[in-house]
């Protein structure tokens, strides 16, 4: 007897010391504890009259150590925040992908992925399985995203409504920013520049510059294209009519590349003809590099002082050290080559401008390129109070600046405001009438997610949100309008002009219905246990 | 006190110490052993139970990092739990060797050697020994292979039909998260499997598949590429994005001065010297751009990387160029454009050239990634899965599903026999091997029957998962199994109004089935046998 009592009291370790499993109720009660954390935190930055949020970065380590950071950028919230909850972790996945895929919108997929979650909690206690949960809310996503496709409109054959459209929605998504007071500035700012971008969507070719002091209306976008750099000293400090050779070519000591090659030499004369001999060469490529007739030269690395004057001398612009993204977009500003040897003149292609001059913003000297042909790429140099407005001017830019990019590849448009989210909610929960079976229930709840987004936006700027949305949900029935954000009435979104590209909509609810599932669908929790080497870390 | 290890005594009353350390280590023997290592045995397949069939849920991973992952894949499950019980461990292995070898059924495994040990539990109770347990086993195990055998129906292996190849890849992925768009996945699987499959040698050369993944997109955005994606791209940003009828160099050399192996010094003594070594750098740069041009290619993939120079008459040559490709990537474009790998610019020929009719470049998103697709390749044979998803551990598991997919295809093209999943063919062994036990005179026949009772746990799970009364349930589809003489009647996971698995074209291949049961049987034995088991005390830690 006394062995099975032993057995009984010595459990028998399944796992390592430090991991363990949650079971069941357990686990679905900390994933969605983790859940509606992330969701509850990153709520009120919703909106047009969302608040921002100051994150102070580890003062241990790191490059950013200690560094101030005020958004409201759902994305960056999340990624500087670091939790620990797994299922956290999932929505700060989904919240990173869509950065990466539309830019925006990164608040509203983790609220309506916390949202979906919090109905969730409601079904689990009334004992409906969560894979009828899972199939209701598969065929409510597809209802939804049909009845945005219904109202979606797309004006892109019409170039001026279509330019109107982008300008909407620029002005749509920076009015949650910290920009908004210059929406209209702004959004122009920004159509203009991916309008030049003729339909890529590789904003690579858009350098955003930042310069503290002034006011943030003071910033503008450059036509031309403007590179950091210094001009070389005793050089021209403007060329008209400029020829410009882009090259990748070590301009310091020439080295001789053949593994194992070294100097040895038995006199201090060998030494002396040798530094000729080294100078010459410098100097031959120099006159190769001058007989491409250009007379500013741009390189990626370093410009030693010896070819630097010897620049100067043939009255070249030198310009040194351009980073390798600065000379990519100077290439395709300038339609020129990246060229590294200079044998052969005639082959290459040279850049061509109107003007190359050395302009002030701020205190710092700046290289304006204008007059440039059919350039892609183009500056936009931003001015602000501090660092952290410009920082967060710097991210509200770049989420503007992917969202258009994205609607002029899919150019097809919906109402934003929540009209959106009202009319797929009411959609969806038309089809849970419609839907037999327990299945109704869970869509029902997909619909009350789907309306919390304008509750939330509502209840952001400070209004009776559910006065409001109950007004708004009766105006539905009959035409597409939602409320006017300054005044806190319903008013026609169209009017308005608040247009939300629908590419974006419907990433939002797709990616947090996917996210969402993929959270119901856990019912077991099993940690590995950490690292001893993290513990040491932390003593640290 | 068997649990703390025999001690023997002298007339005195003092312990003779016979092992080194014997107070100090663990030790289990006996009947005791046996029940820990059930107990064990039973956690691991519990915690997997809930993973079982289409309706069966997740599990979500905690990495020693912290890092996270979802999955429903019991081989996955089992490798990311860390444990540390021995026999634990043991199952762990059990559920990869069913991975390495076929593929899929990795959680069915478990669970059915966790019912076998929950059975032989209740037997040791009775005080039947383990051995005769395990002997019992053993001959179940056959009796119900070979019933498996009769069962089997082969299958058509169309190549011009692949609908039922479809829908065996189907079944599979019916149990994953990938289920949303479960057909399409499932065309992916075969089609991919069909491209590269040996009809003749009716074999598969996995290595011709290559799955990869990238965040971003949807599910559905996922496509098989009939040729090699790599995650690179062209090493100067004006080099053209696209190239068609692409003849491929494929270099293993570095486009730089070349770099003899002996050890050496070059000594530069004086000007000449300098100069003479000047010269012929550049002759070597031109000399090797020469012998790529005069073989004819348009297209350079290098497994090293370019000088800055090397790199721009490449492109004043009209040479787009790729530079850092990998090992095993560099191999893959060379199967799959029938081009020869060449470690020389001087061994560069017309003949040793790959083929390619279009190479393009991907973009994604707004993050400016790229990727370079090489496709209608000569020898079309390698392929490969782009898998899109909303977040990593989507992109991740419709790796590990689709993985399972192309397991199942090609265990189909090596053998076409197949059973009807959903529990169907473990409900037919069950109830042939009970009428079995009864033929049996010795104390065997308990074991036999135990085994009957543990084959059914897999549909109980399943039943229990879809959310039925799990024995009304089975005890409904034996009884109709017996009256209709059907082995195709199954659990209704997804609540389809059916039973009848052929209807459903749920099905499993017979190889797979089998693997399960004898692996499961063999392992169950192997623990039956251990009745003694030393750990090692925590003070020799």
């Amino acid at each position: 007897m006394r062995g099975d009592l032993t057995t009984a009291l010595n459990p028998i370790p399944l796992y390592k010391q430090g991991g363990g499993e949650e079971k069941g109720e357990m686990a679905r009660l900390s994933a969605f504890a983790g859940a509606l954390a992330v969701g509850d935190l990153i709520k009120s930055t919703l909106g047009p009259k969302g608040m921002d949020k100051i994150l102070q970065c580890n003062m241990s380590g790191g490059p950013d150590a200690g560094k101030l950071l005020v958004t409201n950028d759902g994305a960056t919230i999340l990624s500087k925040i670091g939790v620990d909850n797994p299922v956290a972790k999932v929505l700060v996945d989904i919240s990173k992908v869509q950065d990466d895929e539309i830019g925006d919108g990164t608040t509203s997929v983790v609220v309506l992925a916390s949202e979906l979650l919090r109905e969730t909690e409601n079904l689990i206690s009334q004992k409906i399985h969560p894979q009828i949960i899972i199939s209701g809310w598969r065929k409510a996503t597809q209802e939804a995203v049909r009845s945005l496709e219904t109202v979606t409109k797309n004006n892109s054959l019409n170039v001026e409504q279509f330019k109107n459209d982008l300008m909407n929605i620029a002005r749509t998504t920076l009015s949650s920013k910290i920009l908004q007071g210059k929406k209209d500035y702004f959004a122009k700012l920004c159509v203009d520049a991916v309008l030049k971008l003729h339909g890529k969507t590789d904003l690579q070719s858009i350098q955003i510059i930042k310069r503290l002091g002034n006011n943030m209306s003071d910033s503008y976008l450059e036509e031309g294209f403007l590179l950091e750099k210094r001009i070389g000293i005793n050089m021209p400090k403007r060329i008209e009519n400029a020829r410009i050779l882009i090259a990748n070519t070590p301009m310091d000591t020439d080295k001789i590349k053949i593994f194992g090659s070294r100097v040895r030499v038995d006199s201090v004369a060998k030494v002396a003809e040798l530094e000729l001999a080294e100078k010459e060469k410098m100097k031959d490529k120099v006159d190769k590099i001058l007989k491409h007739g250009c007379n500013v030269f741009i390189n990626r690395q370093l410009i030693y002082d010896y070819p630097d004057q010897l620049f100067a001398e043939k009255g070249v612009m030198a310009i040194e050290h351009a980073d390798f993204e600065g000379v990519e977009r100077l290439a395709q500003v300038l339609g020129g080559e990246i060229i590294s040897t200079f044998d052969t003149p005639d082959k290459a292609r040279l850049g061509k401008c109107k003007l190359i001059e050395e302009i002030m913003i701020g205190e710092d000297k700046v290289i304006k390129f204008s007059g440039v042909g059919q350039g892609e790429a183009c500056t936009i140099v931003l001015r602000g109070a501090t660092q952290q407005i410009l920082d967060e001017a710097e991210r509200s830019i770049h989420d503007v600046l992917c969202v258009l990019s994205q609607t002029v590849k899919e150019p097809r448009i919906c109402y934003g405001g929540g009209a959106a989210e009202m009319l797929m909610a009411n959609a969806v929960s038309q089809l849970a009438e419609k839907t037999p079976g327990k299945e109704s229930i869970a869509i029902e709840s997909f619909s009350r997610a789907l309306r919390q987004l304008p509750t939330i936006i509502a209840d952001n700027a400070g209004y009776d949100s559910s006065e409001l949305i109950s007004n708004l949900r009766a105006a539905h029935a009959s035409n597409k309008s939602t409320f006017d954000m300054e005044n806190g009435t319903i008013a026609d979104m169209a009017q308005l002009g608040i247009l939300e590209s629908f590419h974006l909509k419907k990433q939002v609810v797709i990616s947090a219905a996917e996210a969402a599932e993929m959270v119901l669908r856990i019912d077991n929790i099993i940690r590995a246990p950490p690292r001893p080497r993290q513990r040491d870390m932390r003593n640290h | 006190m068997p649990s703390v290890g025999t001690l023997a005594f002298d007339e005195f009353g003092r312990p003779v110490i016979i092992l080194k350390g014997q107070d100090s280590k663990k030790r289990l023997f006996g009947i005791e052993a046996h029940k820990s290592h059930i107990l064990a045995g039973k956690a691991v397949a519990d915690t997997l139970k809930t993973s079982l069939g289409p309706r069966g849920m997740d599990k979500c991973m905690v990495s020693p990092d912290g890092d996270i992952t979802i999955t429903n894949d019991g081989a996955t499950i089992l490798s990311m739990m860390h444990v540390e019980n021995e026999i634990g461990k043991l199952l762990v292995q059990l559920s990869k060797s069913q991975d390495d070898e076929i593929g899929d059924g990795t959680t069915g495994v478990v669970v059915l050697a966790g019912a076998l040990l929950e059975h032989a539990e209740a037997l040791l109770d009775k005080g039947i020994h383990p051995i005769r347990i395990a002997d019992g086993y053993e001959l179940a195990a056959k009796i119900a292979l070979e019933h498996l055998d009769k069962i089997a129906e082969a299958y058509p292996l169309d190549l011009a039909k692949l609908d039922p190849l479809v829908n065996t890849a189907m079944t599979t992925l019916g149990s994953k998260i990938v289920n949303r768009c479960q057909r399409q996945m499932a065309e992916i699987a075969v089609n991919a499997i069909m491209n590269v499959a040996d009809m003749e040698r009716r074999d598969v050369n996995f290595e011709l598949i290559k799955v990869q993944g990238k965040v971003g997109g949807r599910l559905e955005d996922t496509l098989l590429v009939k040729g090699v994606v790599v995650d690179k791209t062209f090493s100067h940003p004006q080099m053209p994005k696209e190239v068609r009828n692409a003849k491929i160099a494929i270099l293993t050399c570095p486009f730089e001065p070349p770099k003899p192996k002996t050890k050496h010094k070059l000594d530069i003594t004086n000007v000449e010297d300098y100069k003479k070594l000047r010269e012929y750098e550049k002759e070597k740069f031109t000399e090797m751009i020469k012998s790529i041009k005069d073989s004819g290619a348009n297209l350079v993939i290098c497994q090293w990387g370019f000088d800055d120079e090397a790199n721009h008459l490449l492109l004043s040559h009209d040479l787009p160029a790729v530079r850092w490709v990998g090992g095993p990537e560099i191999e893959l474009i060379a199967i799959a454009t029938g081009g020869r790998i060449v470690p020389r610019f001087q061994e560069l020929t017309a003949e040793k050239l790959g083929h390619a009719g279009h190479i393009r470049e991907l973009d994604f998103g707004t993050t400016s990634d790229h990727m370079l697709c090489i496709e209608e390749c000569k020898k079309s044979n390698t392929c490969t899965i782009f898998v899109r998803g909303g977040n990593k551990m989507i992109v991740e598991e419709a790796k590990r599903a689709l993985h399972d997919a192309l397991c199942v295809v090609r265990n189909l093209v090596r053998d076409n026999r197949i059973v009807y999943g959903g529990g169907a063919s473990e409900i037919s062994c069950a109830i042939e091997v009970a009428k079995e036990a009864n033929k049996i005179a010795t104390i065997e026949q308990y074991a036999i029957r135990a085994f009957a009772d543990a084959l059914e746990s897999v549909p109980l799970a399943l039943a229990e998962n879809s959310g039925y009364s799990p024995i009304k349930t089975v005890s409904d589809i034996k009884a109709q199994q017996i009256g209709q003489n059907s082995s195709r009647l199954g659990v209704d996971c997804l609540n389809k109004g059916t039973c009848d698995m052929k209807e459903q074209s749920v099905i499993e291949t017979l190889i797979g089935k089998r693997q399960q049961i004898s692996l499961a049987t063999q392992l169950v034995r192997m623990i039956l046998k251990i009745d003694d088991i030393r750990l090692p005390g925590e003070s020799e830690e």
